[in-house]
């Protein structure tokens, strides 16, 4: 089978995905005015003119804003409700899985517009709620799948001994389940996050000029000016993904082996 | 029951609801009517738009599966590198699709990468034209939607018993035979699932064909906010009801094939 799949086929599409990435973070170093790679010389011009610049700092700071409400509210909503869904019967179980979790095949344009159309109504365009509201619509489904699978793996028993020893269903709740069940709820609201703050279809529409979050920032900065400081913002998003990437993959790791160290202690 | 309401009711009143109000105006505009949908079968722009949005899709599922294939075979096989394949397969899949449609401009432009290397090279004399062409668009979306294709054959792939090929191979089976006759037929639920969902997600592409595609490579999408920046609002809706029926249709005819049931859990990442 190695003799049909050369390692070197493989090793090129694995440098197509991961190439534009390196040019993206080996641009944003350049000394140079305008896009060219290599670099003529490495410099932090561009990430200074970042961060000496409001209309970058602004965007910047209001996305981190929506982006930790979108957190909040999505993982409190999306918490609750895979805790409910499982004891649905099982028609509206479908139903309800339905509704949360269509966001992830209905083209974000379709949501957009949808919310657009609505929200404009009530003057709420252009106001950082209006993002908030519609992001944690397309946040939400990460937050409960994410919480959902932590729950499959979770044994019963524990819950049940717990109510058999005479605990209250509250006190069963916040001491067992909840912590239990924490890496995924951690987990959703990371990639919570992620949704919103990397979000531009519905920031077109909902931005207005109120609330202009940082893609929205980079979108038009793309149709005018190409210089590297975009470079410079990409790389620090894509940083700021690897972190949380990382963090997402160690509290994993970490509930994997709680799991196996509860049930292997168990008789 | 009363842990679902809370999530339930906000998806209704600020997501299902928005979302119907704005496809009705599709049926209500002025009169109830299908007048705006008999329309569209002789608007030419709907028609062209319609046949690039899916031929696109096409191409680009055709493309991730081609590419993403290997790397899931060798995803599935490898050891010591299987960390470094994943990490090489998911920094990538959460950077945002417009850092990485920007980077594909960096790539393709008349002074990009790609121009400056070949021209060095002494293969071309002027810069090729790539960005701003269709082939951009094709090659900015498979970059971006290839891990939904690894993802699941990966899934299907891990899912076979090992010993089916070593029985193959100890009775005389060349690897190739091993792999068209056993392994590839056995990871189809994974192609059809990667298929499936990068077809589905392809259909509402908007931000890399509008950075990377020439003037004449509309999606659907872009023809929407289009129109939606005019105020036809109607025309809009009705272009969205098409776009999310195509996708809704493709599922359903898909919902049988083996594998699509984990198809969109897995596009929860």
């Amino acid at each position: 089978m190695k003799s049909i799949l050369p390692s070197s086929v493989v090793g090129l599409i694995l440098i197509f995905l991961a190439f534009p990435i390196i040019v993206v973070a080996a641009v944003s170093f350049s000394s140079a005015n305008y896009l060219t790679f290599p670099p003529p010389a490495l410099s932090l011009k561009w990430y200074r003119v970042y961060f000496g610049a409001e209309n970058w700092l602004n965007p910047t700071w209001l996305s981190l804003w929506v982006a930790a409400a979108v957190v909040v509210l999505s993982t409190l909503l999306g918490t609750l409700a895979a805790l409910g869904i499982a004891r649905l019967p099982r028609p509206l179980r479908i139903l309800v899985s339905g509704l949360i979790l269509s966001p992830l095949i209905v083209p974000v344009i379709v949501v957009a517009i949808g919310v657009y159309y609505a929200f404009s109504r009530y003057g709420l365009v252009g106001k950082p709620i209006a993002l908030v509201l519609a992001h944690t619509s397309l946040a939400v489904p990460f937050v409960v799948t994410s919480v959902t699978a932590t729950l499959a793996g979770i044994d019963p028993r524990l819950e049940q001994a717990a109510l058999s020893l005479g605990a209250t269903p509250r006190g069963t709740f916040f001491q067992i389940t909840l912590p239990l069940i924490q890496p995924g709820v951690i987990v959703g609201a990371l990639f919570a996050f992620i949704t919103s703050f990397d979000e531009l279809i519905v920031s077109l529409f909902l931005s207005g000029q109120g609330a202009v979050t940082l893609p929205r920032r980079m979108w038009e900065d793309l149709r005018y000016a190409i210089d590297p400081t975009i470079a410079a913002v990409s790389t620090l998003t894509i940083v700021l993904t690897a972190v949380l990437l990382g963090a997402a993959h160690w509290l994993r790791k970490r509930s994997e082996q709680n799991r196996t160290l509860v049930t292997s202690s168990a008789p | 029951m009363l842990l679902v309401a809370p999530l339930v009711l906000y998806m209704i009143v600020l997501y299902a609801l928005p979302v119907v109000t704005m496809l009705l105006r599709s049926f209500n505009d002025p009169t109830w009517s299908l007048v705006h949908y008999r329309e569209l079968m002789d608007d030419s722009v709907f028609f062209n738009t319609l046949v690039n949005t899916l031929y696109t899709a096409f191409i680009v599922t055709l493309g991730t599966l081609v590419l993403g294939y290997p790397v899931a075979v060798a995803l599935v096989r490898a050891k010591k590198w299987a960390p470094l394949i994943i990490v090489i397969i998911l920094l990538p899949f959460w950077t945002s699709v417009l850092v990485r449609s920007y980077a594909w401009m960096v790539l393709l432009g008349r002074h990009g990468l790609i121009n400056e290397a070949l021209m060095a090279a002494g293969l071309i004399d002027r810069p090729l034209r790539i960005l701003n062409t269709a082939l951009a668009v094709y090659i900015g979306m498979i970059h971006i939607l290839l891990p939904y294709m690894i993802l699941p054959i990966a899934n299907a792939l891990r899912q076979i018993d090992p010993s089916l090929a070593r029985a193959a191979s100890g009775l005389g089976s060349p690897p190739w035979r091993t792999f068209l006759q056993v392994t590839l037929p056995l990871s189809i639920p994974g192609v059809a699932a990667g298929g499936l969902l990068v077809f589905v997600l392809s259909l509402g592409f908007y931000i890399t064909p509008a950075m990377l595609g020439g003037p004449r490579d509309i999606t659907l999408s872009m023809l929407i906010a289009n129109q939606v920046d005019q105020l036809n609002w109607a025309y809009a809706a009705c272009l969205s009801g098409v776009l999310l029926a195509t996708a809704l249709v493709i599922i359903a005819a898909c919902r049988r094939l083996p594998g699509i049931g984990n198809a969109f859990k897995m596009s929860a990442r």
